[in-house]
């Protein structure tokens, strides 16, 4: 059995602070709905997304104290989704480009 | 060999399962096989939000209009709401890990709490769009030509977040486990491997929300 030194208690500030920090960002993404920003909207709240998603991954999820494996495993499924939706959208916004073969 | 194991208590800790020799070896391993499964899942939601990408470029307009008929407050408050949540079980875990028996029961509780009353404003809103015809099918009340891809937007909308609900309810199953085994002391620390894994997937769940709230009711 491991012995769990009691000098060394985790503290909680971090999920207090990440918790402030995602409400924050989630009225500031309702709030940037009312600025028009043209295609740069849609643009701001994936960005917005994608830190708040960051934030639960890294310090909710405790991915910065993970092990090497557990890196490899999300990175990899991201760049796996992200090739999916790459892959996808890129034929269909080429489509009006080029035109589809054989059309 | 028996297949009867004695109960563990918080003095008297299970041994490792085989073929682990150390609980630290069996943790680390549980918690690998937990990101394993959420890789999976992201690719099931990706897959959705790969469909939506695609029809959302290819009908904007009308994804914007339909976008427009959800209740954008009402998204806000539950997103508000499940980021609670997370926070509940993120405390409920560093209980669990300090030895906290009763606190981590009572943020167990109050995650629970956080995830019905999200499930409820849900459903309120499920019903708001029963009511004012849109749900996809013989009953759908759109005018214009525009009509179909309106009605594939809310279709989208429905198996996202449908998919989504289901989800949360598997979690709160689960988070109830949890709850009732912190209350009998069955999480022991400092590896409460249990509640570990189940925090992973409650906080996936809020991750998968945290994109759908402004990819279908932000649509600018």
């Amino acid at each position: 059995m491991s012995e769990h030194s009691p000098s060394h208690t985790p503290s909680r500030t971090p999920y207090f602070l990440v918790a402030g920090a995602l409400l924050v960002l989630t009225a500031l993404t309702y709030g940037v709905t009312l600025v028009d920003l043209g295609p740069f909207n849609t643009v701001v709240a994936l960005a917005i997304a994608t830190v708040k998603a960051a934030l639960i991954v890294l310090v909710f999820m405790h991915a910065r104290r993970s092990s090497a494996l557990t890196w490899l495993v999300i990175v990899v499924s991201v760049a796996m989704l992200l090739g999916l939706m790459l892959g996808t959208l890129d034929d269909y916004v080429t489509r009006t480009w080029i035109g589809v073969p054989g059309k | 060999m028996s297949l009867a194991k004695p109960r563990a208590t918080p003095e008297h800790p299970a041994a490792p399962a085989r073929p682990f020799d150390h609980h630290a070896h069996e943790h680390a391993t549980s918690v690998l096989g937990m990101w394993v499964f959420l890789s999976t899942e992201l690719l099931l939601f990706g897959g959705l939000f790969t469909a939506y990408a695609v029809y959302r470029y290819l009908y904007g307009a009308a994804f914007r209009e339909a976008s427009a008929h959800l209740n954008a407050e009402m998204g806000a408050l539950n997103t508000g709401i499940l980021i609670l949540s997370s926070l509940m079980v993120a405390l409920a875990l560093h209980a669990a890990q300090t030895g906290g028996r009763r606190s981590t029961a009572v943020f167990l509780a109050l995650t629970l709490l956080l995830g019905t009353l999200f499930l409820v404003l849900k459903g309120s809103e499920y019903y708001g769009h029963f009511r004012e015809g849109l749900m996809p099918g013989a009953g759908f009340a759109w005018e214009g030509e525009q009509r179909r891809a309106a009605e594939l937007f809310y279709m989208l909308y429905y198996i996202m977040t449908g998919l989504h609900a289901l989800h949360m309810v598997i979690g709160l199953g689960l988070i109830a486990l949890m709850a009732i085994g912190a209350w009998r002391g069955r999480l022991t620390a400092p590896h409460p491997t249990a509640l570990e894994v189940t925090g992973l997937y409650w906080h996936f769940v809020d991750v998968v929300w945290v994109f759908i709230f402004p990819l279908l009711y932000l649509i600018h």
